[in-house]
């Protein structure tokens, strides 16, 4: 050691101590006697451990181990006690982040909401006005009804001022505005709101069911978080269905595009690390060094929102070099039977003159009742069934299997991808090398500046019953220009031609890859998949989902995974990873959730559309839908308002409030005049006596006036436009800058009075367990229990279990599971119900739904108008279907607490799929036991969250093996082939509660999903469909390439075609990127998710904020910064005509020149100081963007572009903003 | 020869994906009170970065660990014991809380008790240690993920002598993770430190713990711990340090950082070892020798003569099961892809690593060449985004061959599997160019990617 003097010394304490120093006097070793220990052991002992997990907008779906000593929760840690996923791959343990470890946090936090709060204003003239009117609801009514008081508490929304209320006169004051509501306006005039309900599906189900049973709209997410891609709904009639992340391992191939897999899928990520020591290839697309860019075999950084551009340049090569040159026996096999690449699509001339004119465009799928000579002509549906050509005959062929074989009885028996004799051609060029017949089609580019332009390409045709016709595979061929010998128009010299799309050299000049590289990545993926039969995987995610034109930019990436026969295989084709949650059980979830045990239909509301609405953002759209066309032409002229209230009132997309006239009295309108409700309706909307409320928004009869919201803080995460919803849904301060759009961007069939309302909203309700910006904000605000204090069922897409939440503890101070304070509230309300609503009868507006007959209004999507009188307003056909129901509002709480009769009468449907439950319905009767006396006599009790769950697991096919087999056999009647075998194994297995609280059970094979799960193997979407031929819910049955409705023949993406991002300084009038200003500097704005938080959940977690950067803040290039002299944690100031935020900048050279991110949902709430622009508190990272929504995504009516909750719709997108980064000058205050 | 046995760790750099899951458990289980809010017993740092507390690496600046004088023998580098005990009441050298962090809170209620007002409430930071108002300006975990680069990643200890190789521009960007409990030394400068004889090694185990009890809070083994692992806890006046979860390794189960690791990157497990050889492997010349010269202390639990000698010294015989088990025995002895941080402080830390490989072939991005063959991954190891002159100053003292040569292996296996996974023959050539047998590189690659529970710990 260092001397022989320190030896000495340290040698004598061998002599002092108990322990043993080493013989080297190195070191002291010690044994026994460590009472100096026990600190650490007393630390570490509890008295239970209790499986939970996190009901957050999460789809992690992690089950967790609570600890709790003394009556304390003190910590968490993952189980890992996942069923195995067989020997030869890794295991699901232990899954979680550490956002979901530190939760417990907020258990004992300082912002834990421990009892009800009442707005102070609002409460004291709600005592007030109680005292002298006795009645809860004439009370209510005499304060809203008041323009001085209304306002006196509208006003002071957010600020400060909550007291303390008892849970009796808070739930009281709740039941009395929407009794009141209900009564005065009607009950559409209320909405619900809760997020994506897989991850705690009771709590979801607790308000949901309340709302609907009394007639109340409940909001959609999927479509609103702009999560939803509608590419998937136009390519498969799919909501979204996705492989869990075991079936990364299956994968030979692995693109990670625009999906940050370690942050956003913490819990997963490790199958994507391990993958790679099996030799996969991993392949990282993100514009800047995101984290899971270091697993990567390769970075591709393409500029932002420029995804389809590169897709389409490795598909230039795919199709080039698997399609055009050669021909692929694997794809070209999968491409015929599982697609729409041979189907017939005929070419229509452009303008007056006719073919003559020489100018044809692509148009519709050729159909059996086009062709009246076909033996098909006149079959069942023969507007439904398109064709294709036969090799061997030569001839048109009607394949089975598309939505004309689906309904009605010739269709029995038919419903399947099997071609029989046929052997569809793929292309129409002949085999011999000649051309033969050719037809030049005009094709449209947006890549060239503001408006479309269009290029001519040839593809060979054949003239079919007085049809010019192509197929889908050779428009798509001339869509990415991939010439062949002796076809006219224009097309690139090679690879490195840049001019004509979409060469590699092309998707280069937009997207700055290098062209070499996209070449090599297409041709990688392309050989990968024939290798391994379609073992090649994309994950994506919101870094490309989030864009406006998000639908091009997916199938044009889809693309890539469909033609080279990945889709619908294990370890292949999409995994779409941003708000996809699954709730595996659906089918018993819904029923729950919606109330469909006592009264259908249920009102479904998308809720991008509400707030576009509601929020009066419209009113600032300087904009026409036109232009959004880019001229195209497509809507001539009008505004985003006109095409909505088209769809509307044509049954395609839902709108609560419906008419201007309250439901309820329009049904009283009718008995009176002693005339059909449907009749009444349709005859007034015909008149014009009676308008759809969305004619007419700003007027007060239509405005939203109750919005109840749990699990969600919507105010401090997904409103896209806060400052818009501050300013005209609550009439508080805002920051809002924007000019409302001139005469000549107003819409022409939607009123536009010269006010726009402030303070719309009645009131705001929340039930929560911690502050947010939503409970701030709200009227009144209930504690909520968290995570560990309920019961409840979690399930997600990403693993295939069923786990569930159990109380460490009881709900401490005052705070109540969400089911128990919506059964409070529906108790109160139904008493109130006596005196002032009785039995109503309400007609529901629904529109035409996806996997119903209803899917078939529209012929070959040619858009009637009856208000134009190109039709007749027909309901269900040409308008919305319309429901009469009946209501009993004193029964409300009755029927909430019971399951209703309806299961057995009417049985159930999912997707589809018809299903008959007495025998569970009466199995539940046992299990929760039966109501006894009162309405509901006899009925299956709904009384505890348990209950719930019960029933939920009872109703489904995943976790109830004998419905899944019941649901296949009543398929097979239909398909033809066999399914139920899929189910077999599981026949007898019905997944209790108490085994979900044992440990984490696989779910079962089902109808209610594509994949298949039997025997074990892992999930991935459209197993079925591809193993056992069951068509795909579109037109043709198959994946669909071509979409041919008007609105997007018109809008020029029929098929996928890359189209920049929202130009905001022609739209909207901000600085162009780059640009340098006094000001600052203006930036790309992106608002990716955060590592510090779900949402805005955990983002005001100490842990979190200990471990990042302790309060919002904005990640910006170092040259950025350099421009306007930020250094890394200066406050800076992001501002544009939407608002304001104030947030310290994080420098950093991995963030590319002109982007910055601001993680989603950091909230306003956590050292947030008054901004240098405007004095006001600085605003969340939403108040930067608003509403821009898509006509596309409000078709309906039309095979898979029909209207289902969360299935299709328009996307409150966000990534096609810009802002303006200043360095903040003056002093901070708060 | 005296076996002695040694709970270790080794953790896959490969596999971590940097979310920070196991500083919060541990924080929550371990650390999460009073006088310690500072503390994480368990971190993870950015590379590059400064880590925490700011820059520990600088010894130069912090004097910890062991140097070795002129005439072989080892001394602390803050100075030999005797001067230790001659100034045991002048400040030793060590972080003040500004190097960790301030720990604040905020004043949350506020949200909830705010009267009515003109603006929209808000919590402001506060510190834990004053209760009054601050301005947050750093953290547990500042610099994540690159933030603040220019400012902090710059002055990174470990990019002495390689500024030519590093520049932080966008193109040229690279970063990973590096978690980092405490070492569990075989010759823990922390003890020596220690004037109360406080700081022991348990016998049986090897983990390195402070005694409550004895522990004067004269803060040597602050500064003697050249890691930084060890930490003050002001309320008590005593130090603190990451325990090895001894209540919970004592009962079979993992350390907390262990079992909720969601990358499934840090394996558990026992080594014996010789502890009469440690002196004079801790004492070799060259830097450059440390990680072998640890390597030879360790004794191969399947040697008859070695598992005589331990039952000899009182080792129980499921513990020598146990370390013939052992998945860290056989990553850093059989496959030898893991190595010790940072070997030159002569500590013989006893946690590990496996480098980082990644990205690989983003180099080869223009040559069109088949990204997995194998000819193109090893020619693309010596232009890795992650320098390997860089793994090389965290891991061997800078000696490029040893990092070379495990990522050399890692990347093998990945083009060897590739061959199994599209079900063409395998290729014996690609695991014998880098020294191993099929089976060998079958066996690696089943403890490195599938690693069951029971085979991680």
């Amino acid at each position: 050691m260092d001397s022989p003097l320190t030896d000495a010394l340290v040698g004598t304490r061998r002599f002092f101590t108990r322990g043993s120093v080493s013989e080297d006097r190195r070191t002291l070793s010690l044994e026994g006697g460590r009472s100096g220990d026990s600190f650490y052991r007393d630390r570490w002992s509890h008295d239970k451990v209790v499986r939970s997990t996190h009901g957050v907008n999460c789809t992690g779906s992690c089950s967790w181990k609570v600890y709790v000593k003394d009556g304390i929760i003190t910590w968490e840690a993952q189980q890992t006690d996942y069923p195995s996923t067989g020997a030869d791959r890794p295991e699901y343990e232990p899954r979680g982040c550490p956002r979901g470890a530190a939760f417990s946090w907020y258990t004992y936090s300082p912002t834990r909401v421990r009892y009800p709060y009442v707005r102070g204003v609002l409460l004291d003239l709600y005592r007030e006005a109680r005292a002298k009117f006795g009645d809860p609801v004439v009370a209510w009514a005499s304060i809203v009804q008041d323009e001085e008081k209304a306002k006196a508490y509208k006003s002071s929304r957010g600020k400060g001022g909550l007291v303390r209320a008892t849970w009796d006169e808070a739930v009281e004051m709740i039941a009395a505005a929407h009794v009141y509501t209900i009564k005065r306006w009607g009950p559409d005039r209320i909405a619900g709101f809760s997020p994506i309900p897989a991850m705690s599906q009771v709590s979801f189900v607790s308000g949901a069911r309340f709302n609907e049973l009394i007639g109340a709209p409940m909001l959609s997410f999927y479509d609103w978080y702009a999560d939803l891609p509608n590419a998937s709904p136009q390519m498969w009639g799919d909501q979204t269905d996705v492989p869990e992340s075991g079936d990364w391992w299956d994968a030979a191939y692995l693109i990670m595009w625009g999906s940050n897999v370690p942050l956003t899928r913490t819990p997963d990520a490790h199958w994507m690390t391990e993958a790679r020591y099996r030799g996969q290839k991993v392949v990282a697309v993100a514009p800047d060094y995101a984290e899971n860019v270091k697993f990567a075999d390769e970075w591709v950084a393409p500029v932002p929102g420029t995804d389809a551009a590169l897709a389409m340049g490795m598909g230039h090569v795919v199709l080039k070099e698997f399609f055009a040159e050669r021909e692929t026996p694997f794809f070209a096999d999968y491409t015929k039977r599982y697609t729409d690449l041979p189907h017939l699509i005929t070419l229509e001339p452009v303008g007056d003159e006719g073919e003559s004119g020489g100018v044809l465009r692509p148009g519709k799928f050729l159909v059996a009742g086009d062709l009246p000579d076909h033996p098909e002509a006149n079959s069942e549906n023969a507007m439904w069934k398109p064709a294709v050509l036969d090799a061997v005959t030569g001839e048109v062929a009607i394949p089975q299997g598309s939505i004309g074989h689906r309904y009605g009885p010739e269709g029995e028996g038919k419903w399947n991808l099997d071609l029989g004799d046929i052997d569809p051609l793929l292309t129409l060029l002949p085999a011999d090398g000649s051309a033969g017949e050719t037809a030049e089609v005009e094709l449209p580019r947006f890549d060239l500046g503001d408006t479309v332009v269009r290029e001519r390409r040839g593809v060979p045709v054949r003239r079919v019953g007085g049809h010019l016709v192509t197929t889908v595979l050779d428009l798509m061929l001339a869509q990415y220009g991939v010439g062949r010998p002796g076809l006219p128009g224009q097309w690139p010299e090679g690879y490195d031609d840049p001019s004509v799309p979409a060469t590699p050299a092309w998707a280069e000049s937009i997207t700055s890859v290098p062209a070499a590289q996209i070449a090599r990545l297409g041709r990688e993926f392309a050989q990968n998949a024939v290798d391994t039969e379609g073992r090649g995987m994309i994950l994506m995610g919101a870094g490309t989902n989030h864009w406006y034109h998000s639908d091009q930019i997916y199938r044009a990436m889809l693309v890539l995974t469909t033609i080279t026969g990945c889709q619908g295989r294990n370890g292949g084709g999409w995994a779409h990873y941003v708000g996809q949650e699954k709730v595996r059980p659906l089918m018993g979830f819904q029923h729950m959730a919606f109330a469909l045990d006592w009264v259908r239909p249920p009102r479904h509301m998308n809720q991008t559309a509400y707030w576009y609405v509601n929020s009066s953002q419209y009113r600032y759209d300087t904009f026409t839908t036109d232009d959004v066309g880019a001229g195209t032409g497509a809507f001539e002229g009008r505004a985003t308002m006109d095409v909505l209230a088209q769809s509307v009132r044509l049954g395609w997309t839902p709108s609560y409030p419906q008419f201007n006239r309250s439901s309820l009295a329009l049904a009283d309108e009718a008995a009176e005049a002693g005339v059909d409700v449907k009749d009444h309706v349709v005859s007034q909307l015909k008149s014009g006596d009676l308008k759809f409320a969305v004619e007419d928004p700003e007027a007060e009869e239509n405005w939203p006036r109750v919005l109840t919201l749990w699990r969600s803080n919507l105010f401090g995460s997904s409103a896209k436009g806060n400052e818009y919803f501050l300013k005209h849904l609550l009439g508080t301060t805002n920051a809002a800058r924007a000019k409302e759009a001139g005469p000549e961007h107003r819409p022409r069939d939607v009123a536009w009075p010269d006010q726009i309302p402030e303070g719309k909203l009645d009131l705001l309700m929340t039930i929560d367990f911690r502050m947010t910006s939503s409970t701030l904000l709200s009227d009144v605000v209930l504690p909520a229990a968290t995570w560990y204090e309920k019961h409840d069922i979690n399930t997600t897409d990403m693993h295939p279990f069923i786990h569930s939440f159990n109380p460490a503890i009881s709900p401490p101070w005052q705070s109540k599971t969400d089911w128990d304070a919506w059964k409070a509230i529906a108790k109160r309300f139904s008493e109130l119900a006596e005196d002032h609503l009785g039995t109503r009868t309400d007609v529901v507006a629904k529109p035409l739904w996806h996997d119903t007959p209803e899917a078939m209004a529209t012929v070959h999507g040619v858009v009637k108008d009856w208000k134009t009188g190109e039709v007749e307003p027909i309901p269900g056909k040409t308008m919305p279907v319309l429901a009469v129901v009946e209501r009993d509002y004193t029964q409300i709480h009755a029927k909430m607490t019971s399951i209703g009769p309806l299961l057995e009468k009417v049985g159930m449907v999912t997707k589809g799929v018809p299903y008959e439950p007495t025998a569970f319905v009466e199995q539940l009767g046992a299990v929760n036991g039966r109501v006894h006396g009162g309405p509901t006599d006899g009925r299956p009790k709904l009384e505890t969250d348990i209950h719930v769950a019960e029933a939920i697991l009872h109703l489904s096919g995943t976790t109830n093996g004998h419905l899944a087999t019941q649901g296949f056999k009543a398929l097979e009647k239909r398909t033809g082939t066999e399914l139920h075998d899929l189910s077999a194994e599981h026949e007898g297995k019905l997944i209790r509660f108490a085994d979900t609280q044992a440990a984490p059970v696989p779910v079962i094979t089902s109808p209610e999903w594509s994949g298949s799960e039997s025997g074990g193997r892992r999930y991935s979407p459209f197993t079925i469909n591809i193993e056992r031929l069951k068509p795909f819910h579109t037109l043709t049955g198959r994946q669909q390439f071509y979409v041919d409705h008007d609105w997007l023949l018109r809008m020029g993406e029929a098929l996928p075609i890359y189209r920049p991002p929202l130009d905001m300084t022609r739209l909207f009038g901000e600085p162009r990127i780059g640009e340098q200003g006094e000001l600052g500097v203006s930036v790309r704005y992106l608002t990716p998710h955060n590592k510090w938080s779900i949402h805005s959940e955990y983002q005001d977690n100490l842990f979190m904020l200990s471990l990042s950067r302790g309060g919002q803040s904005i990640w910006m290039s170092d040259i950025d910064a350099a421009k306007i002299g930020v250094k890394d944690n200066d406050w800076i100031e992001a501002v544009n005509r939407n608002g304001v935020v104030a947030a310290r900048a994080i420098v950093s050279h991995r963030m590319p020149e002109g982007t910055v991110y601001m993680h989603h949902a950091q909230d306003r709430l956590i050292d947030v100081p008054l901004t240098e622009t405007d004095g006001k508190r600085g605003g969340i990272h939403n108040s930067l963007t608003r509403i821009v929504m898509k006509p596309s995504h409000l078709i309906g009516g039309y095979a898979q572009l029909s209207y289902f909750f969360n299935y299709i719709g328009p996307t409150g997108t966000n990534r096609d903003e810009v802002t303006t980064i200043r360095k903040r000058t003056a002093e901070v205050t708060y | 020869m005296r076996p002695m046995a040694q709970m270790a760790m080794v953790m896959n750099l490969d596999k971590c994906i940097g979310c920070h899951t196991c500083s919060v458990t541990c924080k929550q289980a371990w650390t999460n009170r009073a006088g310690m809010e500072y503390v994480w017993f368990n971190n993870v740092e950015t590379r590059p970065g400064l880590g925490y507390p700011r820059g520990y690496q600088d010894q130069e600046k912090w004097k910890g660990g062991w140097v070795r004088t002129p005439s072989g023998r080892l001394t602390l580098r803050a100075g030999g014991r005797l001067s230790k005990l001659l100034n045991i009441f002048s400040n030793p050298k060590m972080p003040a809380m500004s190097d960790y962090y301030e720990p604040w809170t905020y004043d949350y209620e506020t949200l909830l008790n705010a009267p009515a007002q003109k603006h929209f409430p808000v919590a402001r930071p506060h510190s834990l240690i004053s209760g009054k108002p601050i301005n947050v300006e750093w953290s547990a975990n500042w610099d994540d993920d690159l933030g603040g680069s220019q400012q902090h990643a710059a002055k990174d200890p470990m990019l002495k002598g390689i500024e030519d190789k590093v520049k932080l521009e966008f193109e040229q960007t690279f970063m990973f993770y590096l978690p980092r409990i405490c070492e569990h030394c075989l010759n823990p400068s922390c003890a020596a430190s220690c004037p109360s004889g406080a700081i022991y090694k348990r016998v049986e185990d090897g983990i390195v713990l402070v005694d409550q009890d004895k522990c004067r809070g004269w803060r040597m083994c602050v500064t003697g711990c050249p890691y930084k692992k060890v930490y003050f806890n002001h309320k008590t006046g005593k130090a603190e340090k990451c325990t090895f979860c001894y209540p919970r390794v004592e009962v079979g189960i993992p350390t907390v950082c262990a079992e909720t690791c969601v990358g499934r990157l840090r394996y558990i497990g026992l080594m014996l070892y010789d502890a009469d050889k440690v002196l004079e492997a801790a004492s070799v010349e060259d830097d450059h020798d440390l990680y072998e010269a640890q390597r030879s202390v360790f004794l191969d639990p399947h040697d008859p003569e070695v598992q005589r000698e331990a039952e000899r010294a009182g080792i129980p015989g499921d513990w020598i099961e146990a370390a013939k088990r052992s998945p860290v025995n056989a990553l850093i002895n059989t496959y030898k892809v893991a190595l010790p941080l940072h070997p030159e402080y002569r500590t013989m830390p006893m946690v590990w690593y496996i480098p980082p490989l990644s990205p690989v072939v983003d180099v080869l991005q223009e040559t069109g060449n088949d990204a997995e063959d194998a000819d193109n991954l090893f020619g693309a190891i010596d232009t890795l985004r992650i320098p390997v002159e860089y793994l090389a100053n965290l891991f061997t003292a800078g000696d490029t061959a040893p990092v070379d040569g495990v990522l050399r292996k890692l990347a093998a296996m990945r083009s060897y599997m590739r061959d199994i996974n599209l079900g063409r023959d395998p290729n014996p050539d690609i695991p014998a160019r880098v020294g191993m047998g099929e089976e060998e590189m079958y066996d690696m690659f089943r403890l490195l990617a599938i690693a069951k529970y029971d085979e991680r710990y």
